[in-house]
C-alpha cells in the first residue's frame, strides 16, 4: 500500500524532482529504494502531523470533544500505542533495506575502485586493473554491474556522494570505507564531495560514467576481453 | 490591622533591599543577585542572537542565487561557522541558563541561587568567551571549519591560523559558565527550596531544569576534553587525532558527537519545560500527566548519550551497530509523544484561551512535529544515507532548533516580560510579528528539504546554475528576510513594552506558581518571608500567598545582623533543614574571570611562559572568594521564623558547597572517563598501532608514584574526621605526600614518555599524568587551605565543612591518580609492539 501511494506521489513529484544530483531521480537500485523509502515516510508523515495538528485544532476549538477520552487514554495512546508500532516497522523497513545494498552481497565479484580525496579533486584507482591510470574527477564503472567504491584520504576527511546511484560514504584519513554502487542503465551521473573539506569544497564535483562492457573496457584503454 | 501590617511590610522591604540591593555605577559590576544576572544572560544572548542572525541573513543573500555570490569561499566558511558557534553556545545555552537562573528562585520560593558569586562568574566568562569570539569575526581571523571543527581540517596542517584557536579557546571558556551554572542549578533545586516542597512537589519547570543540569554537568564534559586535546595537538604537536602517528580523526568526533547530540536535548528540554509551564496556565488547570512527564524527561535524558552515533553514520560503522544507534535514535520519539499528548490532555481537560504565548504555542506544535518527523526519517539509516550533510539536514535542524526552541523561548519571553518589566504589552505588534516569524520560516526551510533531496550539500558557498536549485534557493532566502523582518517586530514589541506597557494587577496570566507571588518588577531578595509549602507548587494561590508573604509572616520575615538568609531544605522531602548565609556583592567573580580570561588569551596568542602565572593567578583570586565565607564560632541552630529552627549551613552535612564538590567532581570524572576511553578507543580503532617507540615505564617507580598519591589522599580523607582535634599534623602530612607524589608525576611525564610527540600512545601516557600531576597538586592546595582554615579558627568538630569539600577532592585524586597510573601500564602492554597483544 505504501509503495503504491509512493510510487503515485512519485510520479506527481517527478518532474520537479529530476536532476543530476537528485537522490530523487534514482538510476540504481540502492538510491532507488533508498527514494521510495521517503516517498513512503513522506507519506506516513504526513498523516501523523495531520492527526497531531488535527488534535491541536480540537482541544483549542472544541476541548470538551476530547474529554471522550480519559488523561491516561491520551497519554498512553498518543504517547505510546500509536508511535511504538510505527517505529518498530518502520525500524525493521529500513534496517532490511540497509541490509540489501551493503556492498559484501551479492554472487560475483565486484569491481572494485579505490576513491582517494584529494584537496581538491578525486583519484580513482581500478583495484582490478593495475595497468590502468588512475583517472581524475571522472569515474569510469561498469552498467548492471555491481561496482564496490573504496574511500579513502590521507588529508582532511571528504565525502563521496553520487546521489542518483547511492548512499554516501565519508573518505577519512586512516580508513577505508566501501559503498556499493550500481547503475542500471549506461549513462553520465553527477557525483559530489559531501564532506566539508575546505574552501575548495563546493567546486569537489565529479562524474561517474557508467558503460556498457565494451565501452568500459574502452574507456579504460583495454583491448577486447577474451571470452570466459 | 490592615495599615499596620502594610506599615511593617514597607519596613521589612527597607530593610531587606538595602541589604540585598546592588550599589549604582560601576557597583554594578559587583551584583551577584540572581535577577540582576539572569537578565545579562538573557540581553545578553539575545544580543548574539541578533549577531548570528545576521549572519544567517548574509548565507541567505549567498546562496539566493547560483550567479552572484558576494562572499569569497573563505570568508563564507568563517560566517556559517560563526553563525552556526553563536547560535548553538551563544545564544541557545546561554538563554537557557539566563531563563533558569531568573526563575528557578523565585519558582522554588528561595531568595537567590545557592552560589550567587558562583552567577556571575559565570557570566564573565560568557562574555569574554564570546567577546573572544566575536572579536576574531571582526578581526576576519574567526573558525571556519564548521561548527563541530573535524580534524584534520581544524588541525594545524590544514588550519596553520589562529581561527581553530579561537573556537576551542573560546568555546571552552563559554563552556566553563555551562558548567558553572549546570552545578549551581542542581545544587539550587536540590537544597535552595521553600520548606514542605518536596521533589515531587516541584513546579515542572524545577524537573526539566533538574534533568537538563544534570545533563549539562555529563555532557559537556567530552568536549572539553576533545577541545584541550586538540588544542594540545595544534599548540605542543601531541598527536591524538593525526592518522600518521597513531591518532585518529574519528576520536573527534565521538567526543565531540558525545556532547553534541545530548546538546540538542539540552536545548529542547528547557523549552519543553516551558511549554509544560504555560500550557497549564493557558488551560486554566494543572498540568495532566505529571508524572508521566517526569518520567518521560529523564527517560529522554538517558537515551540522548546513546544516540550519538547516528551522526556519524558514513564513517564505515558495522551495519548491526548503527541498527543499535538507528532503534534508540527512532525510540527518543516516544518520551517526546508522552509530553505532547499531556500537553494535548490539559488542554482537553482545561478551558483553552489564545493568546500570544499560546500562538507560540500553536507554531511550536505546528514546526516541531514536522522537525520531530524529520528526525525519525534520518535516524533511519539509509535513508540517512542521502540526506547526511545535505540541505535537508539544514532544514531539520532548524525546523527542530527554531520550532523546538525559540518558538517556546519566544512564548517564554512573552509570558515573563511582564514579570521582569511589571508591564503589560501593547498587543498590535505581537501577532502580525508571529505571523512573520512562522510564515517566513515555513517559506524558508520547508522548500529547503527538497533542495537537499536534489543534492545541495550544505557549507557551499556557489552551486552551479544547472543544478536546478536556483528557485528553492531564491524563496529560501525571500522567507528568511520575511522572518528577520518578524524578529526585528518582536524587538520593537519588547521596546515598546518595556517603555509604554500599562501597569497590571499582580497575576497578569492567572498563573498559580510562585514566581507570581511577589510584587512585579521583583524585589531584589525576591520574597519577604518565605513561604512554607504544603501542595504541588503549580497549585498555589499567589495573590493570597504574596500578601502573606509580603507582610512578614512566613519563614525569615526578619532580618539578622545583616545577613543575606535563604533556606535549605532536605533533598527529596523538603523537609526544612538548614540556614544559608549567603555572600554579598563583590568584585572578585569579575577579577576572577579577568585572571580566567588572561589564561585563555595567553594560549590563543601563544604566549606560554604566561600561562602558569595566569593559573596562579586564578587560584590566587578563587582563595579570595573564601574569605567572607565560614565562621569563627560554633553558633548552633537559629530561629528562622514560623516556631522553627535551623542550623546555619557551614554546621549542617548537606551544606549546598558539599554538593556541588559532588557534583563537580561527577562531572570531572566524566572528563577523565573519556580521556581513558580515548586511550582505549585509539588502540582499537587507530591505524599505527601498536607503537613502535613506547614508553618505557618502571613499574617500582610507577608503584611508589601511586602509593604516595593514596598516602596523601587517605590522609587528607582522614583529616576531615579529626577537625577540632588537631587535623594539622594530617594535614600537613597529606599535603607532603600530595606535593610528592607532583614531582614524581612530572618526573614520569617528563622523562617517561620521550615519544610523547611521535605516537599517541605517548601522548594519551602523557595526558594521563599531566592530569594526575594537577589533581595532586591541587590537593595539596587543599590540604595547605585547610591548615590554614584551621590555624585561623574557622574550623570546629561542628564547622568541619571545608575539610569535608577537601575530603572529597583528596579520595577523588588517590582513585583517579592510582587509576590512571595503572591504565598508562595497561595500555602501554595491549599497544606496544612486542607487547601483550
Ligand atoms: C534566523 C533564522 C535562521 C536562518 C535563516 C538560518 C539559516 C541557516 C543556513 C542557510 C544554514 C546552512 C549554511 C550552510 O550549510 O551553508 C544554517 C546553518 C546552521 N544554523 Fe541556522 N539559521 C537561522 C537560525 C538558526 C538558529 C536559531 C539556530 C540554533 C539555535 C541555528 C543553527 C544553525 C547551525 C548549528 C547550523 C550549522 C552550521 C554549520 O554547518 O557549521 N540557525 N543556518
Ligand atoms: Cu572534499
Ligand atoms: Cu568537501
Amino acid at each position: 500500500m505504501f509503495r503504491q501511494g509512493g510510487t503515485f506521489l512519485g510520479a506527481l513529484a517527478l518532474a520537479g524532482c529530476s536532476g543530476d544530483l537528485s537522490a530523487l531521480d534514482p538510476a540504481g537500485p540502492a538510491a532507488r529504494d533508498i527514494a521510495r523509502l521517503w516517498w513512503a515516510m513522506l507519506a506516513g508523515s504526513a498523516l501523523l502531523f495531520l492527526l497531531v495538528m488535527g488534535l491541536f485544532a480540537l482541544v483549542m476549538l472544541r476541548p470538551e470533544a476530547g474529554r471522550r477520552w480519559s488523561p491516561r487514554a491520551w497519554i498512553v495512546g498518543g504517547g505510546i500505542l500509536m508511535p511504538v508500532p510505527v517505529l518498530f516497522v518502520l525500524l525493521l523497513f529500513a534496517f532490511g533495506q540497509g541490509e540489501r545494498h551493503l556492498p559484501w552481497r551479492g554472487e560475483h565479484n565486484p569491481v572494485r575502485i579505490e576513491a582517494r580525496a584529494h584537496m581538491w579533486f578525486w583519484e580513482f584507482h581500478y583495484l582490478d586493473y593495475p595497468d590502468v591510470e588512475p583517472t581524475v574527477d571522472v569515474l569510469h564503472i561498469p552498467a548492471n554491474y555491481d561496482v564496490d567504491v573504496i574511500a579513502t584520504s590521507d588529508n582532511v576527511i571528504h565525502g563521496f556522494w553520487v546521489p542518483r546511484l547511492g548512499g554516501k560514504v565519508d573518505a577519512t584519513p586512516g580508513h577505508e570505507t566501501l559503498v556499493r554502487l550500481y547503475a542500471d542503465r549506461a549513462g553520465s551521473f553527477g557525483g559530489i564531495c559531501a564532506e566539508y573539506c575546505g574552501t575548495g569544497h563546493a567546486g569537489m564535483t565529479f562524474r561517474v560514467e557508467a558503460h556498457t562492457p565494451a565501452a568500459f573496457r574502452a574507456a579504460l584503454g583495454l583491448g577486447e576481453e577474451e571470452t570466459e | 490591622m490592615n495599615g499596620e501590617r502594610n506599615e511593617t511590610a514597607l519596613a521589612l522591604h527597607r530593610k531587606l533591599s538595602e541589604i540585598w540591593g546592588t550599589p549604582p555605577g560601576l557597583g554594578r559590576l559587583s551584583a551577584v543577585n540572581h535577577t540582576a544576572i539572569g537578565l545579562r544572560f538573557i540581553v545578553t544572548s539575545g544580543i548574539f542572537f541578533a549577531i548570528g542572525g545576521l549572519l544567517a541573513m548574509l548565507i541567505r543573500a549567498q546562496l539566493a542565487t547560483s550567479a552572484s555570490p558576494f562572499m569569497d569561499e573563505g570568508l563564507y566558511s568563517q560566517v556559517f561557522t560563526m553563525h552556526g558557534t553563536i547560535m548553538m553556545f551563544l545564544f541557545a545555552i546561554p538563554l537557557i541558563e539566563g531563563f533558569a537562573i531568573y526563575l528557578l528562585p523565585k519558582l522554588l520560593g528561595a531568595r537567590d541561587l545557592a552560589f550567587p558569586r558562583l552567577t556571575a562568574f559565570g557570566y564573565w566568562c560568557y562574555l569574554f568567551g564570546g567577546l573572544m569570539l566575536l572579536g576574531a569575526l571582526a578581526a576576519g581571523v574567526a573558525p571556519d571549519a564548521g561548527w563541530f571543527m573535524y580534524t584534520p581540517l581544524s588541525s594545524s596542517v590544514h588550519s596553520p591560523g589562529i581561527n581553530s584557536d579561537v573556537w576551542l579557546l573560546g568555546v571552552t571558556f563559554v563552556e566553563i559558565s555551562a558548567v558553572c551554572a549546570a552545578v549551581e542549578i542542581t545544587v539550587s533545586i536540590l537544597k535552595l527550596r521553600a520548606p514542605g516542597m518536596s521533589l515531587a512537589r516541584m513546579p515542572i519547570f524545577a524537573w526539566y531544569m533538574l534533568v537538563v543540569a544534570g545533563m549539562m554537568l555529563f555532557a559537556f564534559p567530552p568536549l572539553i576534553l576533545g577541545s584541550i586535546l586538540l588544542e594540545v595537538e595544534r599548540a605542543f604537536g601531541l598527536p591524538f587525532f593525526d592518522p600518521e602517528r597513531g591518532g585518529d580523526p574519528l576520536l573527534w568526533q565521538h567526543l565531540f558527537w558525545l556532547f553534541g547530540h545530548p546538546e540538542v536535548y539540552i536545548i529542547f528540554l528547557p523549552a519543553a519545560g516551558v511549554l509544560s509551564t504555560l500550557i497549564p496556565v493557558f488551560a486554566g488547570r494543572p498540568l495532566i500527566g505529571y508524572g508521566a512527564v517526569v518520567a518521560a524527561i529523564i527517560a529522554m535524558a538517558f537515551l540522548s548519550f546513546g544516540l550519538w552515533v547516528h551522526h556519524m553514520y558514513m564513517v564505515g560503522i558495522s551495519h548491526l551497530a548503527m541498527a543499535f544507534f538507528s532503534a534508540a535514535s527512532a525510540l527518543v520519539a516516544v518520551p517526546t509523544a508522552i509530553q505532547i499528548f499531556s500537553w494535548l490532555a490539559t488542554l482537553t481537560y482545561g478551558r483553552p484561551r489564545f493568546s500570544v504565548p499560546m500562538l507560540y504555542v500553536f507554531g511550536f506544535f505546528f514546526v516541531f512535529v514536522i522537525g520531530g518527523l524529520t528526525g525519525v526519517m534520518l535516524a533511519m539509516m539509509p535513508f540517512d544515507k542521502q540526506a547526511h550533510d545535505t540541505h535537508f539536514v539544514v532544514a531539520h535542524l532548524h525546523y527542530v532548533l527554531i520550532g523546538g526552541f525559540v518558538f517556546p523561548m519566544l512564548a517564554a519571553a512573552y509570558y515573563w516580560m511582564p514579570h521582569m518589566t511589571g508591564r503589560f504589552p501593547v498587543q498590535h505588534l505581537s501577532r502580525a510579528a508571529f505571523w512573520l516569524i512562522f510564515i517566513g520560516f515555513n517559506v524558508t526551510f520547508l522548500v529547503m528539504h527538497l533542495t537537499g533531496l536534489l543534492g545541495m550539500p550544505r557549507r557551499v558557498h556557489t552551486y552551479a546554475a544547472e543544478a536546478g536549485w536556483d528557485t528553492l534557493n531564491l524563496v529560501s532566502s525571500i522567507g528568511g528576510f520575511v522572518m528577520t523582518f518578524g524578529f526585528a517586530l518582536v524587538l520593537l514589541d519588547f521596546v515598546l513594552q518595556y517603555r509604554y506597557g500599562r501597569a497590571f494587577p499582580r497575576n497578569p496570566w492567572k498563573a498559580a506558581t510562585l514566581e507570581w507571588a511577589m510584587p512585579l518588577p521583583p524585589p531584589v531578595y525576591n520574597f519577604a518571608s518565605l513561604p512554607s509549602i504544603d501542595r504541588r507548587a503549580d497549585r498555589i494561590a499567589p495573590r493570597e500567598t504574596g500578601a502573606h508573604l509580603a507582610a512578614g509572616r512566613g519563614y525569615l520575615g526578619f532580618v539578622r545582623n545583616g545577613q543575606m538568609e535563604t533556606l535549605g531544605v532536605s533533598i527529596t522531602s523538603g523537609r526544612l533543614e538548614q540556614l544559608i548565609v549567603l555572600p554579598n556583592n563583590s568584585f572578585l567573580p569579575l577579577w576572577t574571570a579577568l585572571a580566567t580570561a588572561s589564561f585563555f588569551i595567553a594560549m590563543l596568542a601563544k604566549l606560554y611562559w604566561a600561562v602558569p602565572i595566569a593559573m596562579l593567578l586564578v587560584l590566587f583570586f578563587f582563595l579570595g572568594w573564601t574569605r567572607v565565607t565560614g565562621s569563627r564560632a560554633d553558633c548552633g541552630a537559629l530561629s528562622v521564623g514560623e516556631d522553627e529552627d535551623a542550623v546555619p549551613h557551614a554546621e549542617c552535612s548537606g551544606a549546598p558547597s558539599w554538593w556541588a564538590m559532588v557534583f563537580t567532581l561527577a562531572s570531572n570524572a566524566t572528563l577523565y572517563a573519556s580521556l581513558l576511553f580515548g586511550g582505549l578507543f585509539l588502540w582499537t580503532s587507530a591505524p599505527g598501532w601498536p607503537a613502535q617507540e613506547p614508553p618505557g615505564m618502571s613499574l617500582a617507580f610507577s608503584a611508589l608514584t601511586a602509593g604516595m598519591i593514596a598516602a596523601g589522599g587517605a590522609l587528607g580523607a582522614a583529616a576531615a574526621r579529626r577537625a577540632g582535634r588537631a587535623p594539622r599534623t594530617f594535614l600537613l602530612a597529606s599535603a607532603a605526600a600530595h606535593l610528592t607524589a607532583t614531582l614524581l608525576l612530572g618526573w614520569m611525564a617528563l622523562n617517561g614518555v620521550p615519544d610523547r610527540t611521535g605516537h599517541a600512545l605517548s601522548a594519551v601516557c602523557f595526558a594521563i599524568l599531566c592530569y594526575a600531576g594537577f589533581h595532586t597538586a591541587l590537593a595539596a592546595v587543599f590540604a595547605l587551605y585547610g591548615v590554614w582554615r584551621d590555624a585561623t579558627g574557622f574550623i570546629s568538630q561542628r564547622r568541619d565543612l571545608d575539610l569535608r569539600i577537601g575530603r572529597l577532592w583528596h579520595l577523588y585524586t588517590a582513585v583517579a591518580g592510582v587509576l590512571g597510573v595503572a591504565f598508562i601500564h595497561l595500555l602501554i602492554a595491549m599497544g606496544s609492539a612486542g607487547g601483550a597483544s
